[in-house]
């Protein structure tokens, strides 16, 4: 059974295009701490440099875009956070550090559910 | 009790001005660009004025005055400075109703806090700092009976500060007040969930200091808060936020070889052993006032104590009368002195608790009150408002372990003191923690062993100027506040003085 860390919503798909299409190829790198803690941030891939303590959870393969946008985090904020998928989301908004989607008025966002006992079992989780 | 009109109305303290442009070099510029965005209040959800967004050029406009004002102001005498501070402060204090419900308006913050905790703060900040330079020296060491080396504080020159959107004008004042009293010019980037305060608090001060030192660029981040951390032209970087954009900066420090300052959150414990409840008087009832303490300013406080773990013993009956205190949180009108909570600051930090609430029910936490938007009538509609919420949970579960930046406590209990030390510290960050004991020794010890920057003991949410606040851990880097901020905006400069006529004799 493949099981995703990482899914997209349609929305925030048809936001990558166009932002892609502003900025070139993205990349997320999800946030934790305080104020827009918690937010995934989107950059143009690259300008993060990620390392031994990132995580790589996914590529998020987007119709229309050549390349799939990576999402990593760093490894010890994994850790809490590997027994949930992700699916990146997008709501109305302002601002967040750097993350390139803020100036259009909407901001990236995550929702989370708990892998089932299977999922958890096929990850390597239990 | 007072219920203050919006800006603008009949009767209130402050107007907004319908836009507001860059502060540079001494003058309100427009963006190069000629862009500008709309900002809403948390309190309706309706935009009240809007904001120039600026880019790398008017970033570049601003570094071009703060360098141009460097040499002078770096040149000042402390007493001068000093002084400056001082009637900063007291514009602040002749103005406090005006800026509190200016900070209210635009962040969502009730105003019983800005006009009692904000404000008076930021008066105090800036005459701390002003006396704290008048006090401090330099150093003399005598190396031997011929050699004396001199130790000189230098200010760095020009530095740049990113503002966070919880506390707009005292976050400013926090890197304001040590910065400036050391001698160095700012470029300033105000948050853009929060951009417009700090222009009324500019506004009420631009006479007071010469054009270039002080400058405050608005914008987006990626927009105008990246070419400020990036640039070439800056001697610091301070930031306070979240722990990716906190990582990115310091990249781009290491590209410049420049020192950050950085403050990127916590999740922090508040801990009640059992002695706490062996007397229902006076210090119980502020034991209590300290767990609902994770309510203050929306729970958009960076120390916010968001994990309360209570003693089994005490458990049950101690969570009671703490839910029943956060039941009596009143909720509302934050321009109502009676409201002890308002608004969200945005929609996106809005939608972000509503999130952590899902996620935690998700994960099998019990909500024990709260757990849900507020729904409020008339013009309030649109504003952002969340329940205080408490959850009872495990250590492991995401609403432990994250900052959800809300009204939401999770709450936990442990059985002795080693187990308290445990759960206390099974956390990324380490910010701030609370302690609530009647014994000395417990309280002394659990505050020496929680891995924090702050532990209050028996007491919570205390920022008084003359602490030192910071991180341990991914918590970020440095300290705020405290005279040692000084040194934090200073080189050292140090001659080394031979007062001998004789040569060395190597050569």
């Amino acid at each position: 059974m493949q099981v995703e860390k990482v899914l997209l919503s349609d929305e925030a798909a048809d936001w990558l295009r166009r932002l892609t299409a502003m900025h070139g190829p993205l990349m997320f790198h999800q946030s934790g701490g305080c104020c827009d803690g918690s937010s995934p941030m989107c950059y143009p891939d690259g300008e993060f440099r990620t390392g031994s303590a990132d995580v790589h959870l996914g590529d998020l393969v987007v119709d229309g875009l050549e390349r799939p946008i990576g999402f990593w985090m760093s490894a010890n904020q994994y850790e809490y956070w590997k027994h949930t998928q992700l699916t990146v989301d997008v709501v109305k908004g302002r601002g967040s550090g750097f993350s390139v989607e803020a100036p259009e008025g909407i901001r990236f966002l995550i929702r989370s559910r708990l892998f089932t006992d299977q999922e958890s079992e096929s990850l390597g989780l239990l | 009790m007072t219920i203050f009109s919006a800006p603008g109305q009949d009767g209130s303290p402050v107007t907004y001005k319908s836009r507001y442009e860059h502060y540079i070099g001494g003058e309100w510029v427009q963006p190069a660009k000629g862009q500008y965005f709309e900002n809403p209040s948390p309190v309706t959800g309706e935009n009240f004025t809007e904001i120039a967004r600026g880019t790398a050029d008017d970033v570049e406009r601003a570094l071009d005055a703060a360098h141009g004002a460097a040499p002078a102001w770096g040149r000042t005498s402390p007493a001068e400075r000093a002084n400056i501070l001082n009637k900063i402060a007291d514009r602040v204090e002749a103005n406090l109703e005006l800026l509190a419900v200016a900070e209210s308006w635009d962040n969502g913050k009730a105003v019983r806090e800005t006009l009692g905790a904000d404000m008076p703060l930021v008066i105090d900040h800036f005459r701390y700092f002003a006396g704290a330079l008048r006090a401090q020296e330099g150093s003399v060491s005598v190396i031997d009976d011929d050699t004396i080396a001199y130790h000189f504080h230098e200010p760095l020159g020009v530095v740049a500060q990113i503002i966070p959107w919880n506390f707009p004008i005292l976050m400013a004042t926090w890197k304001l007040a040590p910065a400036l009293a050391a001698g160095n010019t700012v470029v300033l980037k105000p948050a853009e969930q929060t951009p417009a305060s700090i222009h009324v608090f500019m506004e009420l001060i631009e006479d007071l200091l010469p054009p270039g030192v002080l400058n405050i660029v608005n914008g987006f981040g990626v927009e105008a808060g990246k070419p400020l951390a990036s640039s070439n032209r800056v001697a610091k970087v301070a930031f306070t936020g979240e722990t990716t954009t906190g990582r990115l900066i310091m990249q781009y420090a290491s590209e410049n070889i420049i020192p950050v300052t950085l403050e990127l959150g916590g999740k922090s414990p508040n801990v009640f052993f059992a002695d706490v409840a062996s007397s229902k008087d006076d210090f119980y009832d502020k034991a209590l006032e300290g767990f609902t303490m994770f309510a203050l300013n929306q729970g958009e406080v960076c120390t916010c104590p968001s994990r309360a773990l209570i003693q089994a013993s005490i458990y049950d009956d101690f969570l009671g009368d703490a839910t029943a205190r956060t039941k009596a949180i009143k909720l509302g009108n934050p321009l109502d002195t009676e409201t002890m909570m308002g608004a969200q600051a945005s929609n996106d930090q809005y939608e972000k608790i509503l999130a952590y609430i899902d996620i935690g029910q998700a994960e099998g936490a019990k909500v024990l009150t709260g757990g849900a938007r507020a729904e409020l009538d008339g013009e309030l509609a649109g504003g952002y408002y969340i329940q205080p919420t408490i959850f009872e949970g495990d250590n492991k579960m995401r609403i432990f372990q994250e900052e959800i930046f809300g009204p939401v406590v999770s709450v936990t209990k442990f059985d002795d003191y080693a187990d308290a030390m445990k759960i206390a510290n099974d956390t990324l960050y380490g910010l701030g923690a609370g302690v609530w004991s009647r014994d000395i020794n417990t309280a002394y010890r659990a505050g020496r062993e929680i891995q924090a920057g702050r532990v209050w003991t028996n007491s919570y949410h205390t920022y008084p100027a003359h602490a030192a606040f910071g991180g341990y851990k991914n918590s970020g880097i440095g300290r705020e506040n405290h005279k040692m901020m000084l040194d934090h905006y200073q080189q050292t400069k140090n001659l080394l003085v031979s007062y001998s006529t004789q040569r060395a004799g190597f050569f």
